[in-house]
């Protein structure tokens, strides 16, 4: 053992570190576990392809003051419903003559916002329910499943609305919309997991070490459930913009002069025929990152699943 | 010390489902199993010996009998204090590790559940006596063999320092070469540390090479207790356990 290197030195040999078969610490177990599916996922183009569009999208957020060319509020109604690239204008300005190219770059600062909120919290709500109805059974999971079945009975467009308006309109409220409307899937898919594990011989193995309900739940249940988790928000990144967005058209969501991309489609509603652009460019935009969403969650599909992954 | 009983059973009835469904699993079962021996329970698969070990251990919930392990009377439900002294090795050794936890984490694991110190002294001491070298510490299951997963699981079973082991048909997952290893281990694990074996298998060779007493179950009853010398004698009474071990002798002629 004593030849194996235990620090990296060069390129080439922190490889051979990461992927060594007999890692000789728990940092290096777990962080050459990483490796390898870091490795599963670059050889997958269009997951990179999707990942390279949301680090963009990322970039563009964290620094759209010094990237915007305007301020994305500054109206200038002389220059009202100009075409792409007449006025320096890049995607042209909007009926107040706001730059679209700036409003956008802003506005992914609210649609990240938005994801990254729902993504944190409609999953472990989703975990949380999911995983102790499929472990304790039951009447537990009677009553957790009626309840996520009520949920699932409602569109989900509809049953956000409801809780907008319930709540008031803006961002904030919109997100607790959308988080109350999109845990039930997680809820379920937690639970058809843990309903195939809870069974299995290495439950049993640490039941019979002593360990009790909420720790088996919590570190032998959730790990193999975050994967198809993982997985599945991934996929659902799209609906989820979509959704914000549907409720920003209605007015329901973000509130002018915010930039948020679903606002401006609906702002630019009225100039669909005459003027495309005001809700082309807005448009793909969302395009863009769902379909990076989609193809990143594919990706992670492949390197996440257990079964497939061996 | 050999009159002292490891585990006691008596009228042991074990059942599954209500109503419809209901099943008899084992129907009044009684044996016992001398401290620092080992005793077989064989049978063919259905026959409910693996059941009579998922009732020891707490994971059948539905019985009725008497259980006496160590001297203790058990209950509906099992304290750590008693998991502390019995542990069980399971059949399947690509089921009975989690996925994602690597060797190290699943023995310090049991050594923090049962508040032991100096976990990595007696970490490496366990896989030392399990027969695998300290390279194997910090590997996931799916990069391990059939057999090197058998002997973690084995060593998951012995780091907690149990005074009885319940062994769930222990190589039959296995190749018939890693099979033998894993069961001279069991030997020698035996008699290092004294310990009590309470055997599930299908085959007579395993149970005749492992114990030196022998429960026949047929369909959910113990149809005929037996020492092994008898065994080996093929000195049987009952009709099935003559059966058996006719079967058992033709097949070793086969091979």
């Amino acid at each position: 053992m004593s030849e194996l290197k235990t620090s990296p030195e060069t390129k080439q040999s922190l490889h051979d570190w990461l992927v060594s078969d007999a890692p000789t610490s728990r940092r290096q177990a777990k962080l050459s576990s990483y490796y390898r599916a870091w490795l599963t996922l670059k050889s997958n183009p269009m997951a990179m392809f999707g990942l390279a569009i949301l680090s963009g999208l990322l970039f563009i957020a964290a620094f759209a003051p010094w990237l915007a060319p305007a301020d994305p509020f500054e109206q200038d109604l002389a220059a009202r419903l100009l075409p792409p690239g007449e006025g320096g204008y890049i995607f042209g300005s909007d009926s107040l003559g706001r730059d679209i190219l700036s409003r956008l770059m802003y506005g992914s600062r609210i649609t990240l916002y938005i994801v990254a909120l729902v993504a944190l919290m409609a999953p472990i709500v989703g975990l949380f329910v999911g995983t102790a109805a499929g472990y304790l059974g039951g009447w537990v999971d009677v009553v957790l499943m009626r309840i996520t079945d009520i949920f699932l009975a409602f569109p989900r467009l509809v049953l956000a609305l409801a809780f907008v308006s319930a709540l008031g309109a803006g961002i904030e409220n919109a997100v607790l919309a959308i988080v109350l409307t999109a845990w039930p899937p997680y809820a379920r898919i937690a639970r058809a997991e843990t309903l195939t594990i809870r069974n299995a011989d290495f439950i049993h193995a640490i039941k019979l070490q002593g360990a009790g309900a909420m720790r088996i739940i919590t570190r032998h249940i959730w790990p193999l459930c975050i994967s198809s988790l993982v997985i599945r928000v991934t996929l659902d990144m799209a609906g989820i913009i979509l959704t914000a967005a549907g409720l920003g058209f209605l007015g329901l969501g973000a509130q002018p002069p915010s930039p948020e991309w679903g606002a401006m489609i609906s702002a630019g509603r009225k100039f669909i025929l005459d003027h495309w652009w005001v809700v082309t460019m807005p448009g793909l935009a969302i395009f863009t990152v769902s379909l990076a969403f989609n193809l990143l969650g594919d990706g992670l599909r492949d390197v996440l699943d257990p079964k497939k992954n061996k | 010390m050999t009159k002292e009983l490891g585990i006691e059973i008596e009228k042991l009835n074990v059942w599954f489902g209500e109503g419809d469904t209901h099943v008899n699993a084992v129907i009044d079962a009684s044996f016992s199993v001398k401290k620092g021996g080992s005793f077989g329970l064989v049978g063919e698969s259905g026959s409910g010996k693996s059941t009579v070990l998922r009732a020891i251990t707490g994971l059948a919930p539905d019985w009725s009998g008497k259980i006496t392990v160590l001297d203790e009377v058990l209950g509906e439900t099992r304290t750590r204090n008693f998991y502390s002294k019995v542990q069980m090795v399971f059949q399947d050794p690509y089921a009975s590790l989690h996925p994602r936890q690597t060797i190290d984490h699943v023995l310090s694991e049991a050594l923090h559940l049962h508040g032991f110190s100096e976990p990595d002294n007696r970490i490496m001491k366990v896989l030392n006596d399990v027969g695998l070298s300290q390279g194997f510490r910090f590997r996931y299951p799916h990069q391990l063999s059939g057999g090197q997963r058998q002997r973690v699981a084995i060593a998951r079973a012995l780091v907690i320092e149990p005074e009885i082991l319940l062994l769930d048909e222990p190589t039959s997952a296995l190749d018939v070469s890693v099979q033998a290893e894993i069961l001279n281990l069991l030997t020698d694990l035996q008699a290092e540390r004294a310990l009590t074996y309470l055997m599930v298998s299908h085959d007579l060779a395993v149970v005749g090479h492992m114990c030196s007493e022998i429960a026949v179950m047929n369909q959910g009853e113990i149809v005929e207790l037996l020492d092994v010398e008898d065994m080996r004698a093929l000195k049987a009474i009952h009709p099935y356990t003559q059966q058996l071990l006719d079967a058992s002798v033709q097949r070793r002629r086969v091979d």
